[in-house]
Formats: C-alpha cells, sequence, structure tokens
C-alpha cells in the first residue's frame, strides 16, 4: 500500500538531478572579466577582434585565464579585479586609437565561474540590480511633444505642398496638434483640399471660418498618431542603445515598458552622475532657417532687448554670435541617420558629415537650392531650451542627402558636435520618472543579509522539525530541502533575475512550505492515535491530507499571482520566486517525502511503528 | 515529542460571541488609526527621493541638517537606517525638478561636510508612477480577495468563501493599523507581506474548513457547533506548528535581514499571530453564523437504483 511504482522514483530522481545540475552553476561564482562588443551595427564580432585581443593582452604580459567569442562580443577572463582593469585599459587603447569616436565597447563584466562543460547546460541565477549594484531608471517619453513635433512637421510638408501646386493661402499655423490654412475663396479652399486628402494621408481635414476668412483645419487622425507615438518610442530607445554604448556597461537591459515608458538597467555601473548625465540628455534636434532678412544690428539689438520680429527666435550661437532663427522646422533629428566627425577632402579642415534618410534628403535639396548664401541653424533642443549647435552658409544645392558641416571647427569641436547630432537625436523629449541606484558594496551587503536570514531560519526550523516528528521531520526537512533545489535550479533554468525581496520570497515559501508536512504527519499521527495500523496511517495521512494542501496552496497561488500581476520592480521579484515556490513546495513535500516515508517503511511487511514522536498518550 | 494532547474538544463556539467581539474591537480600532493617523506611505507611493549614504565613523544628523538647511533645502528628513553610519535621507517631490540633479547636489554638500560620505543608495520616484503603483497595490488586494471567494465557494460553499475573506481581511487591516498606529513605512515589500499574508492566513480557514466538512459526513449525529469545536481542536496543534515554523523563518528574516527587509518582516510577523486568531475565532463563528448546515457541504448521493426503474 506505501509503494510508489518505479515511475515515480525515477521521475523523483531526474528532478532532483536536474535541480542538481540548474543548481550547480550557483556555486561555484563568478570571475571578472572583459568584455568586448562593437560599438556600431556595421562592426561585427569576429575570430579578428578574438585576435586582436589576444595580442594587445600578450603584449601588455597579461595572461587571461579564459577567452571565448560569442554572439555579444569577445570575453576574456581574468584572475583578478587588478588584473581586469589593467586588461580593459590595455584592450580599449588597441582597439579604439581615437577614443572621441570608440569603434568597441570596452566594459568590466563578471562571467560564471563553473566549467565549461556546466556552463553550456546551466547558467547561474541572474542578479538584480539590488544584489548587484547599478542603476534603473524609468523614463517616460513625452507623447504630446512628439505628436506636436509631427503636427509641425506635416505644417511644413503642406506649405511646401500648395507652394508647388500654385495654391496660393494666407497663411498656415500650427495650433495645438491642429494645423490652419488660411483661403480667400472657395474655390482654392477646395482645391487645397483635393491635394491634402491625396498628398498627406495622415492628416483629417475639417471645413470652418474666420470672419471673411475660409479654413481647413487639419488634424492629425488618430491611426498617425499612434503610429507616430510608436515610432518615437522606437527611435528613443535606439537612441539609448547608442548613448549607453559610450557608458561601456556589459548587459544593459533597454526596454519597452507598457506604451510610453522605457525601462533602463545598468548593471555594475559605479559612475552613476555619468550615466544619469548621458542618460538625462533629453535632447532634440532641428535644423530651421537663420532670418536673413532681419539679422541687421539693429534688429538684432531689439531681439536681445526682448523685441523678437514675429516668427523668430533669438538665440546666441555657441560662438558668441546672435541669431535670429525662424520658428518653422526645416527638418528635426529623426531625418537625421548618422553624424560622424572627419575632414573635408579639398581644404582638409575638420568637418563633420550628415547622412540623412529619402525624405529628408529631398527637403534638404530644396531648402538648399532655394537658400544657396543664407545660414541654417542646427539647434539642440533641451526641455523647451534650444541651443544653437552650429549655422554654417549653404555653399551650394546639396542633393542625396549626405551634408558636410565645415569651417571654423577644431578636431574637437567637430568631435563634439558629431557627437551631440548622432546622440541628440531623440524623437521626443524624456524624463526620468522612477530612478533605483544601488551601490556595490550596498549589493553584497543585501546578499549576505538575505542569505543568512535564510540559513538560520532554515536551520532553526530544521531542527525544531525533527526533534518534533523524529524520522517523519528527517523527512521533511529533506522534502524542504529538495524544494529549495528545485526553486534555485527553476530560477536558474528561467534566467529570472534574483532580487532580495527574491530571496525573501525563498526564506518564506520554505517557512510556508513546511505546513504541508506538518498537515501530513499531524495527520498520520492522529491516524496512528485512532488505532490504525503504521502502514494504514502513512496511507490515510498522505491521502487525506492532499485535498487540504492542494486546496490551501491554490488560495495562496491566487495571491500570487495577482501580484505578478500587479506589481513592478521588487514586488514582481517576490511574486516570481514565491508562485515558483507555491508549485515546487507542493511536489516536493507531498511526492518526495513520501517516497522516502515509502522507501524507509513501505516495503517492511510487519512495520511495528512508525519513527514519528510521540504518539501514545490517548 | 507532543505539546498538545487534547483529549476533549475545546468549546470554542460557546465564547464565539466574545470572541467576535474581541475582533470587532481590534478592527475598529485599527480602522480608527487608518482614518486619524493614516499610513506613512513610502516614496514608492507618494513620490520623491530617497538616499541612502554610509559614513566611516557614527553620522551626525544634526550636522547634516545643517549643511543641508545651509543649501536651502527644506521639508526633507534625515533618519539614522540600520547603523549609527548609515543615514537615510528623504527629498519630497517639487515640480520641475530634476531627481538627477537632485541626489547630485545632496551628495556634494553632504561629502562637503565629511568626506568620507558616500552613497549606498537612490531611489526617485515620480508622481505619476507613485499613483499607479498605489492603485495596482489596490487592484491587487481585490483580485485576490475575490479569486479567493471564489475558489473556495467553488470547494466548498459561499458561506465559507465570504467568512474567510471577512476574517482575512481583518487580518490585513489589522496590520495596516499596526503600521498606521506606529507610523511605520508602508513599502512596496510591505504591501507584497500584506498579500502574501492574505493568501497564507487563508490556509488556515482552508485547514478548518476541510475538517468541518469531514466531520459532516462522519459525524452524522452532532450538531454543527460541535461539527466545529472539534473540527478546530482537531486542527490547532498543526495550526500552532505551522505557523511558529513560519514565524521561526520570518523571525530569522527580523533579526538578519537588515533594514532593507524589516518592515517587510514585521508586517508578516502581526498577520501570522493574527492569521492564527482570526482563522480560528472569527471565521468558525461566522460560518456559524452564516448559518452553515450539512446539506451545504455533503451531497445527499441519488439512488441509481431507482432512476432506473421505468
Amino acid at each position: 500500500m506505501n509503494r510508489y511504482p518505479i515511475w515515480v522514483y525515477a521521475t523523483i530522481a531526474v528532478a532532483l538531478l536536474l535541480g542538481a545540475l540548474y543548481t550547480l552553476p550557483n556555486f561555484f561564482g563568478e570571475a571578472p572579466a572583459v568584455q568586448v562588443s562593437p560599438a556600431r551595427a556595421t562592426l561585427k564580432a569576429d575570430t579578428a577582434i578574438l585576435g586582436r585581443v589576444e595580442d594587445a593582452l600578450k603584449k601588455a604580459g597579461i595572461q587571461p585565464t579564459g577567452m571565448f567569442l560569442d554572439l555579444v562580443g569577445v570575453k576574456v577572463r581574468l584572475a583578478d579585479t587588478d588584473t581586469q582593469l589593467k586588461a580593459k585599459d590595455v584592450v580599449d587603447q588597441a582597439l579604439n586609437p581615437d577614443t572621441a569616436n570608440p569603434s568597441y565597447t570596452v566594459a568590466l563584466n563578471l562571467l560564471p565561474n563553473s566549467p565549461r562543460w556546466l556552463a553550456a547546460i546551466a547558467q547561474p541565477m541572474y542578479l538584480g540590480l539590488d544584489l548587484r549594484g547599478g542603476v534603473h531608471f524609468l523614463l517616460q517619453v513625452d507623447m504630446r511633444a512628439a505628436i506636436a513635433k509631427r503636427a509641425e512637421g506635416l505644417a511644413g510638408d503642406m506649405r511646401s505642398q500648395l507652394r508647388d501646386r500654385g495654391i496660393r493661402h494666407s497663411g498656415i499655423s500650427r495650433e495645438g496638434n491642429n494645423i490652419v490654412v488660411r483661403f480667400r475663396d472657395a474655390e482654392t479652399r477646395d482645391k487645397a483640399r483635393a491635394v491634402i486628402l491625396e498628398q498627406l494621408p495622415d492628416l483629417q481635414l475639417a471645413d470652418s471660418s474666420s470672419g471673411s476668412e475660409l479654413l481647413l483645419v487639419a488634424s492629425i487622425k488618430p491611426e498617425a498618431q499612434k503610429r507616430t507615438q510608436e515610432l518615437a518610442l522606437k527611435q528613443n530607445i535606439q537612441t539609448l542603445h547608442n548613448r549607453i554604448n559610450e557608458l561601456g556597461v556589459a548587459e544593459p537591459v533597454i526596454q519597452q515598458q507598457g506604451s510610453d515608458r522605457v525601462v533602463v538597467q545598468l548593471p555594475g555601473v559605479q559612475d552613476t552622475a555619468k550615466a544619469k548625465e548621458i542618460l538625462g540628455r533629453t535632447a532634440t534636434l532641428e535644423v530651421r532657417m537663420v532670418d536673413e532678412d532681419n539679422m541687421n544690428p539693429a534688429a538684432l539689438a531689439a531681439a536681445r532687448g526682448g523685441q523678437v520680429p514675429f516668427g523668430d527666435e533669438f538665440y546666441i550661437e555657441r560662438g558668441g554670435q546672435p541669431l535670429l532663427v525662424r520658428k518653422q522646422v526645416v527638418l528635426t533629428g529623426d531625418r537625421l541617420t548618422d553624424a560622424q566627425p572627419g575632414f573635408d577632402n579639398q581644404t582638409h579642415e575638420p568637418a563633420v558629415h550628415l547622412t540623412l534618410d529619402a525624405t529628408g534628403a529631398r527637403i534638404f535639396k530644396e531648402v538648399t537650392r532655394e537658400n544657396v548664401g543664407k545660414r541654417m541653424a542646427i539647434l539642440l533642443i533641451e526641455k523647451g531650451r534650444g541651443e544653437v549647435v552650429t549655422a554654417p552658409v549653404i555653399r551650394t544645392e546639396i542633393g542625396g542627402g549626405r551634408v558636410q558641416i565645415s569651417g571654423r571647427m577644431t578636431t574637437m569641436e567637430a568631435n563634439d558636435v558629431a557627437l551631440l547630432l548622432r546622440a541628440g537625436a531623440l524623437a521626443a523629449p524624456m524624463e526620468i520618472v522612477e530612478e533605483r541606484t544601488v551601490g556595490p558594496s550596498l549589493g553584497a551587503d543585501n546578499i549576505k543579509k538575505g542569505f543568512d536570514s535564510t540559513i538560520y531560519g532554515f536551520a532553526a526550523l530544521s531542527l525544531f522539525i525533527i526533534v518534533y516528528y523524529a524520522l517523519f521531520g528527517v523527512f521533511s526537512t529533506l522534502a524542504l530541502c529538495a524544494n529549495l533545489l528545485f526553486l534555485i535550479g527553476l530560477l536558474s533554468a528561467l534566467q529570472a533575475t534574483l532580487t532580495l525581496p527574491g530571496i525573501a520570497a525563498i526564506a518564506l515559501t520554505l517557512g510556508m512550505a513546511i505546513d504541508a508536512n506538518v498537515l501530513i504527519n499531524e495527520r498520520v499521527r492522529e491516524e496512528l492515535r485512532g488505532g490504525a495500523t503504521p502502514q494504514a496511517a502513512i496511507h490515510a495521512g498522505y491521502e487525506r491530507a492532499f485535498g487540504t494542501i492542494l486546496d490551501s496552496n491554490v488560495t495562496t497561488l491566487i495571491a500570487g499571482l495577482a501580484l505578478l500581476i500587479f506589481g513592478s520592480g521588487p514586488v514582481r521579484g517576490f511574486a516570481v520566486v514565491h508562485c515558483l515556490g507555491i508549485l515546487t513546495s507542493i511536489f516536493s513535500s507531498v511526492v518526495v517525502s513520501r517516497g522516502m516515508v515509502n522507501l524507509t517503511y513501505g516495503t517492511r511487511k510487519r512495520l511495528e511503528g512508525v519513527s514519528i514522536g510521540n504518539t501514545a498518550w490517548k | 515529542m507532543e505539546f498538545f494532547k487534547i483529549r476533549r474538544d475545546i468549546p470554542f463556539m460557546r465564547h464565539a460571541l466574545a470572541f467576535n467581539i474581541v475582533s470587532l474591537v481590534t478592527f475598529l480600532l485599527a480602522v480608527f488609526f487608518l482614518a486619524t493617523k493614516g499610513l506613512n506611505f513610502s516614496i514608492e507611493f507618494t513620490g520623491g527621493t530617497v538616499m541612502e549614504v554610509s559614513y566611516q565613523q557614527a553620522a551626525d544628523v544634526d550636522k547634516i541638517r545643517k549643511a543641508l538647511d545651509s543649501r536651502g533645502y527644506n521639508d526633507y528628513s534625515v533618519q539614522n537606517f540600520g547603523s549609527s553610519r548609515d543615514v537615510l535621507v528623504r527629498m519630497p517631490l517639487k515640480p520641475g525638478q530634476n531627481s538627477a540633479d537632485l541626489s547630485k547636489a545632496v551628495m556634494e554638500s553632504l561629502t562637503a561636510e565629511d568626506r568620507t560620505a558616500t552613497l549606498r543608495r537612490v531611489e526617485f520616484v515620480g508622481p505619476q508612477v507613485g499613483r499607479e503603483l498605489a492603485e495596482n497595490g489596490a487592484l491587487a488586494l481585490l483580485i485576490t480577495s475575490i479569486g479567493i471567494v471564489l475558489y473556495l465557494a467553488l470547494r466548498f460553499e459561499w458561506k465559507f468563501g465570504v467568512a474567510a475573506i471577512i476574517a482575512n481581511l481583518h487580518d490585513v487591516v489589522i496590520i495596516l493599523g499596526f503600521f498606521a498606529l506606529f507610523q511605520w513605512e508602508f513599502s512596496l515589500p510591505v504591501l507584497a507581506a500584506v498579500l502574501a499574508v492574505l493568501g497564507y492566513s487563508v490556509n488556515e480557514s482552508v485547514v478548518i474548513a476541510d475538517r468541518i466538512r469531514e466531520n459532516f459526513r462522519k459525524m452524522r449525529k452532532a450538531s454543527v457547533t460541535e461539527i466545529i469545536d472539534n473540527a478546530i481542536t482537531r486542527t490547532i496543534s498543526r495550526t500552532i506548528i505551522t505557523h511558529g515554523c513560519t514565524q521561526t523563518m520570518v523571525s530569522s528574516m527580523l533579526v538578519f535581514g537588515g533594514p532593507a527587509l524589516h518592515y517587510f518582516a514585521l508586517a508578516l510577523t502581526i498577520g501570522i499571530c493574527f492569521g492564527i486568531y482570526s482563522s480560528v475565532l472569527v471565521m468558525a463563528p461566522l460560518v456559524r453564523w452564516l448559518g452553515v448546515q450539512r446539506e451545504d457541504l455533503v451531497k445527499p448521493i441519488k439512488d441509481k437504483k431507482e432512476e432506473a426503474v421505468v
């Protein structure tokens, strides 16, 4: 009656083996390492880079303990943290001769120390930021600004479309997210409407009037708004990727969260100020024309005093020159695909090379053709405040989308401008709405405290259970150990992130999982007291307790799932471990402990008694 | 070893009214403190900045306050955190202020005062995120309650579902009452602890409900009161041992877990202690007053032979 078929024992054995295998890597710890990955999409991590890294290390006399190439890049394992720092500098110098514009990201990292055969099968648990130290940011994308910017861009498109067809209007202006076009007669308005509907499918139109003027009010269609928002988010994430590459972080996490948020996690980053500075640089880029008509000393002086001509804005160039720039945007940063520092082919002056996408190239060609000899301004807009990065004179019409800005620049300035243009190309401004920074010492502290509380709690619990339930207590304790093994194995196999609340959940799960064994043991005792034979008591104890165990675990699981669905941040880390722990505890406390009981008692024909503590009282 | 040698059923139900009055009073007290003092929400819910700063020697909190005052900060709080060398600086949200600049500026003024000050942790939460967290927390509580009632109604009977959730929400309110009374910080991990306790305490009710059902089948002649008394008496040793074991784990967290786990463990401790009380002495009387009967749990077995007769 208390025998399991062979397959149940086999299942338990396989589960224990898998649990042990996946838990094992967590015991080997981590070794300091240097990670080299390409900083640009055009570069690939290949064996050639592996060779170059190897040569650089050999020249410096550094002996790596291991070195391999994977999808991310080259990883070099080193003996200690001092060599790690040295190796990082050596590799950085060898691969990035131009420090201002690195081709490869060289970052400090930690690699699992487990032997190769094991590393091929299982990885250790991924430690959360609160355990390993690092920065966590939640960034909110300002979608209203993204839409407003799109409306401004569409207004520009409308202007050029109407001009191309020779349709005379008496003004186009943006009012909120709407674009209002004024006409003198209905016939022109009808013509314009046809053109706009055909050429700008993102807009929906409505007629209106104001005094004697006839108006056409264009608004962005909801689906186009949604598309704009999605694009803005995507581009911002891409830009964040580029910026974070500058920081040299080994395993950054950059993820979309919800419809307008981005999570950025930078494990192991110590220089949090720099990280914040680079991420917080919420700049957007705009190309506008300089208002040459008003660039006379009188108007500039008036503008300085606050009397800015209509449709213009007053700026001071980086060199200190005053400028009047038109409000109308010619191009935005999202038309810019790349910006690199370099040199002019003929004059060998430092220069910045820009690459525009197809639409950008077309607009740029048109604008430069009409404005040869005039100046255009490239502005960096940060939180509503603009700064003129550069204001070059247009020498000729520029087609093909390849633009060169040169003149009056040092190499350093060219580098700066290129970096600002490249990294500044955010589609919409972002704001940090949540931040968590954990220093590395606190992380180590948290691991120790979490670990200590689990171990001491577990020891006290085991001691009590063994004293109270004798051999059945030993089984319960072993079942609890198996539970721990399954849980950590499962967390490692799923590569779930372990946080401090996660460790707390492990401790709590163990404390709660004992409930099942207490239920069983109490029931067996009760059956024995009731006069059942030992074998029948074991059988009935497990059978009767099972329904109760299942019910109580389901209710705990309901609470766990609710936490998982609605929780965020630390709560989610808790909920994941809690839910997994409930599942593993049902298996271990019922099946595994029963297996041990069956192996010990089930085979005996004549069982005089079981070791479950005192049941003699009546 | 055996702690509980109870030979006769303990007449819990005889004193049900007294127990319920005690619960009602604690419950009302908890509600009173919640209403008058309110919860001391952490910045995760209210929004703001928290910085944990560590010093090499014992930190001089007054000096830190002076340093911050001289920089024109007000409305902040400075307190020791865990040890005398660590302090926690809390800053409320200010419109138009950048979190990155704030923590940097505060750190600069602290290092100017004492060179050994090192930043251990910064947490900043914007107002919108805080509101969402609070809403999601309330939603999680609601969904958990509904889920548990539905499950128990399905497995047992609606009376058990309702009685169990009232008993356990009573625990939740009492935990919150403690946090309000002592103005302990109510943070996200505490919320997680509260929900975990809710799920855990329901275990208790499930175990008793299971026994009540079993007794209805076995003890055909016994009255409802006798059945409930027997169910509680038979499970009391399991109840106390399980809670003792879980509490051992939680106490270990309370002792060794450091300040990060302190309030989490504290919430669990209160929950576990009141969990025993409420399942045994709140849920069971409620079930009786809701009028549970043998027929609710033991479905009459239909005689198939009769159906076969044409």
